[in-house]
């Protein structure tokens, strides 16, 4: 049965934690993600799944409590807006470092500092270059619509584990406070104990007498373990690149320019290619899902066949440098976004594609 | 069919509700709906508006420069929107409040005084329902019995009782709204 509700991002991510079995949720308010708690602690899940949603005192209490739940082999997550995410840069690297898997959402606002409660798309650099320190990576998608709102925390937590890896879903303010249409999954039980000690052999779930010690750290003074460990990450990073990229590609068979867009930058990208195109200009988008890993190759075979790419984000420029890494300088690439809070429009979008590509 | 909308006035003048209504009016009848509120700091105290897309079709940009219908409910929201209704497109606008009324030619204004009929029916808060009526009579684009089971969705249960009501002064906005001419 097809249950079809009208909700914001920010509600559909609450109400997808629940459905997905989701042990537990920590987080703290703030614009413009606030209803994720909201919704939550509407719902009482406590009553339900059994899960536990606390407010914890700061984004610093949250992401730690997160590492304590993820270490535990439970499905743990948070969510939070660029300042407070900022805050959970350190949690991050240690997350990564102890290989835990969870799950971190990060509705973007306009910064840098404080910056606006407005939408953005300038954490890109925060979240697939690091943003904690140490070589490592986040899987990264990019959600473009509230039913993906919906249904990417349960492929985040998939992600997770499968790899055991901090995943962020990072969206902004357009995408988690617009209404649109959402299909709820169904309900999924929680994980018992036994299911994670059987599949999840490395959670600290209690020493039985027959098997070593379970440790978790991300701390390994001696510089050849450190080294072999890095190398671990790195090998895991390269089978994330090889086998989880994600993108999609509108009216890209024909196209002689190529815009590229993720998120909400995305949706109104779409409608600047039907603009476009309205106009004779034969135009195609790709929309990566995943930042991290991005997809690279496609971008290589897409530059073969176009005259020029738009890297469009709200942001003075940050993805396009990894466009521009994947095209090698075979075709021109630029950048346009509003940013600050500020969001272009598909017109805008459209100007800047004849000015910077077209007529440049 | 597709249908893009902007809804601009006054926080408090139920400007995002009347928005939900008619997208929930939409999701009833089966359409791909989507609705985006300027949440900013200007919905504090200040203007509160929000785009509301009808489609038959997935759509696209959630973030519209310019609009078929653009309903205004105050003098901040007629000269920030009357310039982004598409050329053919309308404009509904109670005139309450406002000091500088529309001046372009190349589209249909219609005028629903709804704050003054909604003062007259002893029933203030059904203020937005009179406007959303006067659109509803101009762009029938969904029907009714979807409306009343939008408003069913997008009311708490508590406040059902009031249904009756607000269907009432829906009814009352496509009775009292009126094309304006400003051919001399």
């Amino acid at each position: 049965m097809r249950e079809l509700k009208l909700m914001k991002g920010n509600e559909a991510i609450a109400e997808a934690a629940i459905r997905a079995g989701v042990d537990g949720y920590f987080g703290y308010p703030i614009t413009p993600q606030s209803e994720v708690m909201e919704t939550l602690m509407a719902e009482k899940p406590w009553e339900t799944t059994g899960m536990v949603v606390l407010q914890a005192e700061s984004e610093i209490a949250s992401i730690n409590m997160v590492y304590g739940g993820a270490g535990c082999g439970k499905r743990v997550m948070t969510s939070s807006s660029s300042p407070g995410v900022s805050l959970m840069q350190e949690g991050l690297t240690y997350l990564a470092g102890a290989e835990l898997p969870c799950v971190v959402v990060n509705v973007v606002r306009g910064g840098p500092g404080l910056g606006t409660i407005q939408p953005a798309q300038s954490d890109y650099f925060q979240t697939v270059k690091g943003g904690g320190h140490g070589d490592y990576k986040l899987i990264t998608l990019a959600p473009a619509s509230v039913q993906e709102m919906a249904d990417f925390v349960e492929t985040a937590f998939d992600l997770a584990f499968k790899y055991r890896n901090p995943v962020m879903i990072l969206s902004d303010g357009v995408i988690g406070q617009m209404m649109e249409k959402v299909e709820l999954k169904e309900f999924k039980p929680r994980w018992t104990a036994d299911y994670i000690e059987q599949n999840h052999p490395w959670a600290t779930t209690g020493k039985k007498k027959d098997r070593a010690k379970n440790i978790i750290t991300s701390v390994q003074l001696e510089a050849s373990v450190q080294e072999a460990f890095n190398h671990k990450l790195q090998n895991k990073y390269q089978q994330v690149e090889e086998n989880e990229v994600l993108f999609e590609e509108t009216m890209c068979d024909d196209a002689e320019y190529l815009v590229v867009a993720y998120g909400s930058s995305a949706r109104i990208c779409q409608k600047s290619v039907e603009l476009a195109r309205e106009k004779g200009i034969k135009v195609g988008m790709l929309r990566p899902i995943t930042l991290y890993p991005f997809p690279t190759r496609q971008l290589q075979e897409r530059a073969k066949q176009v005259k020029g790419i738009l890297s469009v984000e709200m942001s003075a420029g940050q993805m396009v440098e990894d466009v521009k890494l994947a095209v090698e300088c075979k075709v021109p690439v630029e950048h346009y976004g509003r940013f600050g809070g500020s969001v272009h429009s598909p017109g805008e979008v459209v100007e800047a594609l004849e000015q910077k590509l077209i007529g440049g | 069919m597709k249908e893009e909308i902007v809804i601009a006035g006054f926080g408090g003048q139920g400007v995002l509700s009347m928005g939900k209504i008619l997208a929930y009016s939409g999701v009833m009848q089966d359409m791909e709906v989507s609705w985006m509120p300027a949440y900013g700091p200007e919905m504090r105290g200040g203007t509160a508006n929000v785009t509301v897309i009808l489609s038959d079709e997935r759509i696209s940009s959630p973030i519209l420069h310019e609009y078929d219908t653009a309903i205004i409910l105050n003098q901040q929201s007629m000269d920030k929107f009357e310039k982004d209704v598409k050329p053919g497109g309308t404009l509904i606008y109670d005139g309450n409040g406002i000091t500088r009324h529309p001046e372009r030619t190349d589209i249909n204004i219609y005028r629903v005084d709804a704050t003054e009929e909604a003062a007259r029916m002893h029933a203030v808060k059904t203020f937005n329902m009179i406007v959303l009526g006067g659109y509803l009579k101009v762009k029938p684009i969904v029907k009714m019995e979807n409306v009343i089971a939008g408003l069913k969705k997008s009311l708490p249960e508590r406040h059902h009782h009031l249904i009756p009501m607000n269907e009432k002064a829906i009814t009352r906005g496509g009775e009292i709204i009126n094309e304006v001419s400003l051919v001399e």
